[in-house]
This record gives structure tokens, sequence and C-alpha cells, in this order.
């Protein structure tokens, strides 16, 4: 893949993950969030925060199953912007809902599973996104980087099951999300057992 | 040191000078491309206007009615929770617009002295309609003022001259798999089923309702005939109703059936007593940016805290 087209993705890449706050700011200014506009906000940066977060995870199963190697140059981008989004999400939390209330923010937290589940996948966003550098690769040696980034299957599980608690009644939403969540995260239980398998005769061998 | 080239960084991690500087033409084409998308979205989402059924009821004011700012038409009639028509808040707009409410009737059975059947236009004229302003706060967090048009359930009831038997009115809305596309889902058990104790639906606050802002009911707002009880939980007013019965056991009731733990038969509306997933202490009233603090019994307490009087509100919420 010549790197003008990389760049060329890139940049769609960056005008899709920028559209959907670009679509809240244009209604915001035109009176199209709805009788509720601050729960639209919430709602609506809370899915994105999820739906790319699930992106990101997307792109190493999918590099593995097509072959695709340059897919990789994408992942930083979009897991970049699920933190993005879940910025602007824990943002409308803290304002909107409990207005920068630290008192009723840390009793919330504590109290509402939801809200411990949603901080919590946050919070472990919140690494990665201070070590997504190339220089942090380098300083913390790519093995430990990659462990720490291990962290981004925590927090997704932990992101859905924020999803999942804060639903009324109808879970349609968070069990699509759960599913793919769980395909996902399967195929890399798969594919590391079946490496090993493979590794291991090797091995044995060299052994002998 | 800065502009040294890191051994260890591939080639093709480097950006490009002429992509870096064009940086801005990205971000410039990204929002122009956002706004393309915004646009060709709102003719989908602009909230409908027309859906309001608007004929005229000929109504009295009331002693009963709050003198708060009533929240927009076009609020209460798109942002629904009506899960017979849909999940979605804005669903139910879009897919009650060919709803049927007429002909309509409410069956009336169970412990009466006689079994009678209305149909919505006798039932409308059992007694004087009024404009009853009332807070509607959901369960959910958010409230509204509502231009509600209706007469006291107690009119009927009175009527109807229920025998000792009966200790409860239980409400049904009308089952229609072809009318209500969410009945095809099971996300509550159909029918939908309210109940009130007897005291409570002889409350003169307690509202059969059929209209909002001086006309008939929108058709997502609860058409043609619904109850309104102001200081309960949203889901408590049940709407579009068929079937009316007196019964001598507490009723089953929608929301409690899908979720005992969250949803009591009672739902009185308690900034003190939390939904076990969130805080009930605040809502927001929808066109306000900060949220108000609750009050106990929506506000009603001085007409309706001395039916629970002796009852722990904690245990029967």
């Amino acid at each position: 893949m010549p790197r003008r087209w990389i760049v060329v993705l890139k940049a769609i890449v960056w005008v899709l993950c920028l559209s959907p706050v670009s679509l809240l700011a244009w209604k915001a200014t035109h009176d199209g969030l709805g009788a509720n506009p601050l729960s639209e906000v919430t709602l609506s940066t809370g899915h994105w925060t999820l739906y790319l977060l699930l992106t990101t995870l997307a792109i190493s199963p999918l590099r593995k199953v097509t072959g695709i190697n340059w897919l990789i140059r994408f992942r930083r981008l979009v897991g970049l912007f699920a933190f993005f989004y879940g910025c602007l999400h824990l943002m409308t939390y803290l304002w909107f809902d409990k207005f920068f209330d630290l008192h009723e923010i840390v009793k919330d937290i504590y109290k509402r599973p939801f809200i411990t589940a949603g901080m919590t996948a946050w919070t472990l966003m919140l690494p990665l996104a201070l070590t997504s550098t190339a220089a942090s690769i380098r300083w913390l040696g790519g093995k430990r980087w990659q462990t720490l980034h291990r962290l981004i299957y925590a927090s997704a599980i932990a992101g859905v099951v924020h999803f999942w608690w804060l639903v009324k009644r109808d879970l349609t939403r968070p069990e699509i999300m759960a599913a793919i969540l769980t395909l996902l995260l399967g195929f890399r239980v798969v594919d590391r057992v079946l490496a090993s398998r493979t590794v291991q005769p090797a091995a044995v061998s060299q052994e002998r | 040191m800065l502009f040294k080239k890191p051994s260890d960084i591939p080639s093709s991690e480097i950006t490009s000078q002429s992509v870096y500087m064009d940086r801005r033409k990205f971000m410039s084409g990204a929002t122009v491309f956002g706004a393309a998308l915004a646009t060709a979205g709102c003719e989908m989402l602009k909230p409908s206007e027309a859906v309001h059924a608007n004929t005229k009821l000929t109504t009295v004011k009331s002693p009963l009615s709050t003198s708060e700012t009533p929240t927009p038409l076009k609020d209460i009639s798109n942002y629904n929770n009506f899960y017979e028509f849909s999940t979605d808040k804005y669903g139910p707009a879009e897919l009650s617009r060919k709803f049927r409410t007429s002909p309509w009737t409410v069956k009336v059975g169970g412990a009466v002295k006689e079994k009678k059947s209305y149909d919505i236009d006798s039932l409308m004229k059992l007694a004087t309609l009024e404009d009853r302003i009332y807070r509607h706060r959901c369960v959910e967090g958010w409230s509204m003022v509502i231009p509600w048009v209706g007469y006291s359930l107690s009119n009927l009831i009175n009527q109807l001259q229920p025998t000792s038997k009966a200790k409860y009115v239980m409400f049904t809305t009308l089952m229609d798999l072809g009318q209500f596309p969410g009945q095809h889902s099971p996300v509550l058990d159909w029918p939908y089923t309210e109940g009130l104790r007897m005291d409570e639906a002889m409350h003169p606050l307690t509202l059969l309702t059929f209209g909002l802002y001086g006309e008939t009911l929108p058709n997502q707002d609860g058409a043609p005939v619904r109850v309104v009880i102001p200081w309960k939980y949203g889901f408590k007013s049940i709407k579009s109703i068929v079937k009316i019965d007196f019964v001598d056991y507490e009723p089953p009731t929608a929301w409690n059936k899908a979720a005992p733990n969250e949803y009591g038969f009672y739902s009185n509306v308690n900034p003190n007593v939390d939904h076990p997933r969130w805080s009930q202490a605040t809502e927001r009233r929808i066109g306000e940016f900060r949220k108000r603090p609750t009050l106990m019994f929506n506000g009603y307490g001085d007409q309706v805290a001395s039916l629970y009087n002796g009852m722990d509100l904690k245990k029967h919420y």
C-alpha cells in the first residue's frame, strides 16, 4: 500500500470519526436534538465511544483474517477517537448531570454500579491514550507497551457492562454490542490457542 | 535532538511534511462532510408537528392546576415512552400516525353493580371536561408540565357503583399486534396493565384523560383515553385503555412484572427512595438546563400524603 493511499485513507477515517460530533454540533445549533438535548448528547457520545472501541478491537482480527497488514496503521487513530468520544461522554455526565459537584460524583461512582463501570472503562482508556505515541513505545519497550495496551480488553468489557446496566428495559443494543465484543475477544483466545499448538511441536523438535 | 530520526520508528510511521501541513484541509473537509450528513439526516429527524389529533374540546378551568408554564406541545407529542409503538422516544410520534381511535370501546367489569361498555364519545361526555395542568415525572428522571383535559376518574366510578369487593381498579391497554408494532417484542408482558388502590382511584387528582392543550390526545400520548396520576411516576398513567376492572386483589402491573425490584405497585414519586440503578433525588424539566430537586409525591403531598399514612414507603416503593 503506497504511502499516499494511507494518507488518503487516514483522512477518510478522520472525517468519518469526526462526523458524529459534527452532526451533534449541527443539531445543537439547529434545534435538532429533540426535547431532551442534554440526554441526547450523553447517549450519542456514549454510543460512539463503544462503536469506536469495538472498531479498534476489530482491526487486529480483521488484519489476521484478511492478511491486509496495513490495517494496523489505523488502530491508534480509531482508538484515540474512541477516547475522544469517551472524554466527551464523561464531560456530559460531570457537567450536565452533576454540575461538577464533586461530592455527588464520588457518591455516584461508589453507589451506582453502572457509573462505576463507566468510570472504570474511561479510566482504563486514559493510560492507553497517554502512551499512544511512538516515543512511549520506545520508553516502555514494545513488550511492556503491548501488555499495558491489553487494558483495552478490560475497558471495552467495562464499557459494554456500563451500557447494559443503564438500559431501562430494551436490551437489544447492549446485547448486540456484547455479542460483537465476545466475538472479537473470542477470536483472540482461539487465535492464541491455535498459535501455541502450532508452536509446540517445533519447540519439542528443537529439544530433541 | 528533536529532529533526530530514532532508529526504531519504521519509515511508514513518519508523516511527510506535505501531509502534516495538509491537516487543516482534512479538518475543514471533515466539518463540511459532517454538515452534509447532518443536513441529510434532518429531514428524517425533524419533529413531527402534524400528528396532533386536534379535535377541539370544550373545557373549564380547574383549581387543581399548577400555575407552572406548560411544556411545549412539540415536546409533549414527540418525546414519548410508549413501548407498544417503540422503545425509542421519538418512535411513537411516527409510528402512531395511523392508529385508529374510533370506534373505541372501554369495557368495565369485575366487582360493579352493572357491567358496562362505553364507546369513547359517551365516556367523554360523562362529566364536564376540565383543563388540568399537572406536573409529570418520568421514572427515568425527566419531567414536564402538561395541560391535560379530562375529569376525575371518581365521576365514572361513582356512576358504576362498585360493590364492597372492589378493593383495586385494574386498567388494560389495547392489545393489537397490527397497530402496535412494539407488542411483537417481548420487552414487556403485553397487554400493558396498571392498577390503583380504590382510594387512589377515587382521589380527585386521578384524571380520566381525553386530551391535552384543549384538544383530543395525540395518538402517541395515549389516545383516545388514558389515566393520569400526577403524584406517581409516569408509567402508572396507563395509555389507550380498553378495559377497567374492579378487583379484590392487587392487580399485576406491567413494569412490576418486568422488574419487581425496580418498579413497585405504588411507584409514588419519592426523592428519598432511589431507583436501584439511579437516583430519584433530582430531575431534568424538559426545556431547562439545570436539574431540579424532585418533590415528594411530585409536589402533591398536601393532597395525597394521607393516603399512605402509616405505610413504609421504602418498602412499598
